[in-house]
């Protein structure tokens, strides 16, 4: 694809990546702290912010608390649907990551922000869809707009969602036996 | 039945009265994929919809791929709209690897979206128009496609899939002339457009169709999380292209189209409308793009990013399109989630059907922009 001539190996680079983590010395951007200030006043050491860039925050939660924080997500600041529900799965860690990608479609203000609420769910290294540890609690009810996207996530990395009304299939064949195909360690095939 | 059924999986008590159809998959007007519509004499009482025919797994082979040999597949999921659901990619990549773009390739991008934008609606018009039953709706959009498709053809070699976009640019600058082409093309092209007025818009049997059937609620719409044409359409003024402008969007004047009524009248408008807009922008935008200078930078081989997690989002022909890229210091994405238009307003469609007549379904659910390969990936 790119076949430029500057050659280096993969190697050489590595000094530069260092420098990337470096990059929060800079300001951090007014509005988007404040927001997270907001959530950090109520909620404390239950929330930890994992970053704030300009227009983007992310939150990262444990699981049990993810309802209450969405709720305050929703009511005081004002973020009324849900783009995206990622689902990644560590398995060196043992857990199985969902990011909420939350935003606003009626306030000026906040039509730029996208906030990332992150939660992680226990991982088995056999799993059993619907019938193991790795669940976490729907955000169905707080956002109506995560139904599909919880469904999809259920089925490609079999996290089930408590309280979400119809766990079913969507993507996938009725009869697919295999791992949930977006855990790390199924493989497709030939590769 | 004493056999244990997958989780997930139940059996149906069959109802004396309600009859289910099914709908699909085998693309009779619903594409690839199936709905299960539950209908009670002649009016729809439930419809679960089943995806998942055209799924083939991008965002899994993304994590084998490098950042590069990404971009072919993944534009795979809409052909018709290559260049915009490139645009979330790219521009991710872009935050994750620190390439910078150089302001003529900003213009270039720009008007390479807004053609494959009119595109994309051209096509799906002329399934909008077959679909109910008015042949000549199919004929011209089929017809008038061609005129973008000759430019993207010069522009990028291919006729539907580009993969032009790439990190740090577009893959080759401007062919000559091309500047004049687009012009005299755009402007014909406007003036075609404005006779679908006569022959579909203001038709009566269209209207008298698509107005008040599946009428989405403004409130609705943001509850269900809606995008694009779907929502704006419900009287909701949201387009990325103004609020969360990307690249040459910024110095560029943007006027988006909002309709109020939310029926699938105005569903079907709003693409349209958005066609007058994207002809203004690439006027405005080959008027203002810098007239020489470079179109990418040049990338080391093989870039890869840091330890960090990138979300973007772009206005695509159908909606919103955002691209959520985990990079773990390797030079393939660890997680590539790609959340598309065309599965975020899936969800409005069973909302939709409850309490219309069987016939209305087309009508409801082609107005909804929704494009099945796109929704699977």
């Amino acid at each position: 694809m790119s076949s430029d001539t500057e050659t280096k190996d993969p190697e050489t680079k590595a000094p530069e990546k260092k420098e990337l983590p470096a990059k929060p010395e800079e300001q951090l951007p007014e509005f988007e702290k404040g927001l997270s200030d907001k959530i950090v006043a109520k909620f404390g050491e239950k929330t930890e912010v994992a970053f704030v860039k300009p227009d983007r925050i992310r939150i990262n939660v444990k699981k049990e608390d993810i309802k209450d924080v969405a709720i305050f997500i929703r009511d005081d600041l004002g973020f009324d649907h849900a783009e995206s529900v990622a689902g990644v799965d560590f398995p060196a860690d043992k857990e199985i990551e969902v990011v909420y990608h939350l935003g606003n479609y009626t306030d000026p203000k906040l039509s730029r922000q996208v906030l990332a609420l992150a939660t992680r769910a226990p991982r088995e290294d056999t799993p059993n869809p619907g019938n193991d540890s790795t669940r976490l609690p729907s955000l169905r009810e707080v956002f109506y707009s995560v139904e599909f996207h919880e469904r999809e996530c259920f089925e490609m990395l079999g996290v089930y969602f408590d309280g979400h009304p119809d766990n079913r299939r969507l993507l996938l064949p009725e009869d697919w036996a295999d791992l949930p195909p977006l855990r790390k360690d199924f493989d497709s095939k030939g590769r | 039945m004493t056999a244990k059924l997958p989780p997930g999986l139940k059996l149906q008590k069959v109802d004396e009265r309600i009859m289910t159809l099914n709908v699909g998959p085998q693309h009779p007007g619903s594409g690839h994929m199936r709905l299960i519509v539950q209908v009670d004499g002649d009016f729809i009482v439930a419809c679960d919809p089943d995806p998942g025919y055209v799924h083939r797994g991008e965002e899994k082979m993304a994590e084998y791929r490098n950042y590069l040999f990404n971009i072919p597949h993944l534009e795979r999921p809409i052909i018709h709209d290559s260049c915009n659901i490139l645009y979330p990619y790219v521009l991710a990549v872009e935050e994750i690897i620190g390439a910078e773009v150089p302001e003529r390739a900003k213009y270039v991008r720009v008007i390479a979206s807004e053609l494959n934008r009119c595109v994309y609606i051209l096509y799906w018009l002329g399934i909008y128009g077959i679909f109910l039953g008015h042949s000549t709706m199919f004929m011209w959009p089929m017809g008038d496609r061609e005129l973008f498709i000759d430019l993207l053809e010069k522009l990028t070699g291919a006729r539907v899939t580009h993969a032009y976009f790439i990190p740090g640019g577009v893959r080759n600058d401007l062919p000559a002339n091309f500047e004049d082409v687009c012009l005299r093309q755009v402007n014909y092209f406007e003036k075609r457009i404005k006779e679908y007025a006569d022959i579909f818009y203001n038709n009566p049997i269209l209207i008298h169709r698509t107005e008040n059937t599946g009428v989405l609620s403004r409130e609705d719409a943001i509850r269900l999380g809606t995008t694009g044409s779907v929502l704006r359409a419900s009287g909701v003024d949201f387009d990325l292209r103004t609020k969360e402008p990307y690249d040459a969007y910024e110095e560029l004047n943007v006027n988006i189209p909002v309709l109020k009524e939310g029926d699938s009248y105005a569903r079907s408008k709003i693409p349209w409308l958005d066609m007058f807009e994207s002809c203004n922008i690439i006027r405005e935008a080959l008027e203002k793009m810098p007239k020489s200078g470079a179109v990418r930078t040049k990338l080391k081989p093989n870039p890869r990013g840091g330890d960090v997690t990138v979300y973007k989002r772009t206005e695509s022909g159908r909606g919103s399109l955002g691209c959520y890229i985990v990079s773990k210091n390797k030079p393939e994405p660890y997680r590539l989630k790609l959340s598309v238009p065309s599965f975020r307003n899936l969800i409005a469609l069973p909302y939709l059907l409850k309490g219309e007549k069987l016939g209305n379904m087309p009508a409801v659910y082609w107005s909804l922009n929704y494009w099945p390969v796109e929704a699977d990936r």
